[in-house]
């Protein structure tokens, strides 16, 4: 590198969800400021959520984001429930979370087929890889399709689903109704085992990240709609202390918040999840991850694809384990009365731990809402990242060190529709 | 013969929710057996939506530059070149790569028809601003006109100044 200052601009980053923007200035030759600027809806709804019926945040608040919708609903409901101290019956539970089942299936293998494989096949998108593998997509369709008909039975409709409510779901399905979801899920659980037989066979760069790890945990199942926090760092606590450990903090390049745990950077997502809660996947999913040489903790980012794969298994085999026992819930949700008080939420997002946080007054409106999605908490995480591998390919031309940030970023699967609209990327050498 | 409308975009950006907003209208104005539903880009889901189709009338917001607000395009597979690329959506992989994929799964309907709107405001919120409004009404007889040439069928339902059915409430979309 000869020049002391060199400039480029990128002005989109294709297969993200949405859109944004990443400034890199380069100084003396090492990566001087790498700033993932972020512009936060859920900021705008925190402010517009105020004011609102108890009532109404599972279905506002679902409307962040197209393709994780549930995971804003269960989130919100989690907290409004702890805010009235609302005890929800077994079987409701069980269909909160075969609801999840189907938002993880359809977001996941969204991401793995249409926005991620094709970083490591070499090919520039999904249309390069219908032609050159048909069958790969095919399968990809179906298995996403599989996840939107849960969603589309259980959810009311296939976007932004309308049947949930805090306290459980407008209606309860009857077993005959998803009777034909079982069939399907069947036929998907097929697809499932060889797409981690698909991706397991690509190509990974030897990575390994330090960062600290942030998941849901239950004790008895791999966490999806609820869960106690635990970390990587031996942390143990239950919703209401996320604000204690979690701390946002301004920067002068985003909108949004960063967020450290316990002062430090940390990870949430399928490498946390599974890092953390691997010893409690089961059946194929186990037998699936093993196959894949995935060990019990997964920290290479790139293999974060694998890890997405392996969710995706785990979460057709409990889809087809609760419609297997289901009974119809009667009543389909828990009545439940306002109350003064503040609730916090938890779930895991397709991508990540996902917090709420709301206070209520004595007539059932809210006072204060805060909502932190995860690719908001990933972000430092995602910038540590880009700066690194920035210094460690100085050399590479101004659209191959572009082409390297975009897969680091893709490796997170950022949910640019919750946390970001994303991104145009400007490098700046100096 | 079958024909399904599919309005592209999200009501809370603004003028990106004109597709939702001319499917409602249509939804309104045509018999039960056209199949109306908004999308929010997911190709997968696009793919499903107009599955068998005859005609497929397709409609989304776009920003083009030079920009010409409220100008509304009328684009059809003679002229999938001309589309806007999937970095002016907000719809993450976007209208066009769903089409090209369709057209390599064999998965497109019979004819399609896209009427892609120029907008100005994709701001956060609801609510489409005074060009996009102005832009619904003649959108919605242009997909008619398309229907009924396909179709043969004519509009039904209320008449066009008949106040729209409450979408926001969502007892009433289920």
């Amino acid at each position: 590198m000869t020049s002391a200052r060199r400039e480029l601009i990128v002005r989109a980053l294709a297969r993200v969800e949405g859109e944004g923007r990443l400034d890199v200035t380069i100084r003396d030759g090492r990566a001087d400021r790498v700033a993932l600027a972020i512009y936060e809806p859920p900021r705008f709804f925190e402010s517009f959520l105020r004011g609102r019926h108890y009532l109404e945040p599972p279905d506002i608040t679902s409307r962040i984001c197209g393709i994780c919708p549930v995971a804003y609903q269960v989130s919100a409901c989690n907290a409004l429930e702890q805010a009235c101290a609302l005890k929800i019956d077994d079987a409701v539970l069980d269909l909160r979370r075969l609801l999840y089942c189907g938002e993880w299936i359809a977001s996941h293998v969204l991401h793995i087929y249409f926005l991620h494989a094709p970083d490591f096949l070499g090919l520039p998108d999904s249309i390069a890889l219908a032609r050159t593998d048909r069958a790969a997509i095919e399968r990809g369709l179906a298995l996403k399709k599989a996840g939107n008909a849960i969603l589309d039975t259980i959810g009311g409709r296939p976007i932004h689903p309308v049947n949930v409510r805090v306290g459980g779901f407008h209606r309860a399905p009857t077993r005959t109704e998803l009777a034909p979801l079982a069939e399907q899920l069947g036929a998907a659980l097929e697809y499932a085992v060889a797409t981690v037989d698909w991706v397991s066979s690509f190509t990974y760069p030897d990575i390994e990240l330090d960062h600290d790890l942030l998941a849901l945990r239950h004790e008895s199942r791999y966490a999806i709609e609820d869960g106690e926090i635990v970390s990587s760092t031996g942390l143990r606590c239950p919703a209401e202390e996320f604000p204690r450990h979690v701390v946002e903090h301004q920067v002068p390049h985003s909108t949004a918040l960063h967020a450290e745990l316990d002062g430090r950077r940390y990870l949430t997502g399928p490498l946390a999840r599974y890092s953390l809660n691997s010893s409690q996947l089961t059946g194929q999913a186990a037998s699936s991850a093993t196959a894949a040489g995935l060990d019990v903790q997964c920290r290479n980012p790139y293999r974060s694809i694998v890890v997405r794969a392996v969710e995706v298994v785990y979460a057709v085999e409990e889809a087809l384990r609760i419609i297997d026992r289901y009974q119809r819930p009667a009543p389909s949700f828990a009545a439940v009365a306002p109350k003064y008080a503040v609730g916090h939420g938890i779930s895991e997002a397709p991508r990540g731990l996902l917090y709420h946080r709301y206070e209520l007054d004595t007539d059932g409106l809210l006072t204060a809402a805060i909502i932190i999605p995860p690719t908001s908490q990933n972000q430092a995480a995602i910038e540590h990242d880009l700066r690194t591998a920035v210094n460690a390919h100085l050399t590479l031309a101004d659209d191959d060190l572009t082409a390297v940030c975009e897969r680091i970023i893709r490796n997170y699967d950022p949910c640019i529709s919750c946390a970001t609209h994303f991104l145009t990327l400007t490098i700046d050498r100096r | 013969m079958t024909a399904v409308v599919l309005g592209l975009g999200n009501d809370y950006r603004r003028d990106d929710g004109l597709g939702p907003a001319v499917a409602r209208e249509v939804a309104a104005r045509v018999a039960a057996d056209i199949q109306v539903s908004t999308s929010d880009g997911d190709p997968t889901r696009m793919l499903d939506a107009w599955a068998g189709a005859d005609l497929a009338v397709l409609v989304d917001a776009v920003v083009s530059e030079p920009p010409r607000p409220g100008t509304v395009h009328r684009f059809d597979p003679t002229a999938v070149a001309e589309l806007p690329t999937p970095n002016t959506s907000t719809h993450g992989v976007g209208l066009a790569t769903a089409l090209e994929l369709g057209r390599m799964l064999d998965r497109l309907p019979r004819r399609w028809v896209l009427y892609a709107v120029e907008v100005v405001d994709l701001g956060y919120g609801r609510g489409l601003s005074p060009v996009a409004a102005g832009a619904v009404e003649p959108v919605v007889r242009a997909v008619l006109s398309e229907l009924a040439s396909t179709t043969g069928q004519q509009s039904v339902g209320r008449s066009p100044n008949a106040p729209a059915p409450d979408w926001s409430n969502p007892a009433a979309c289920s």
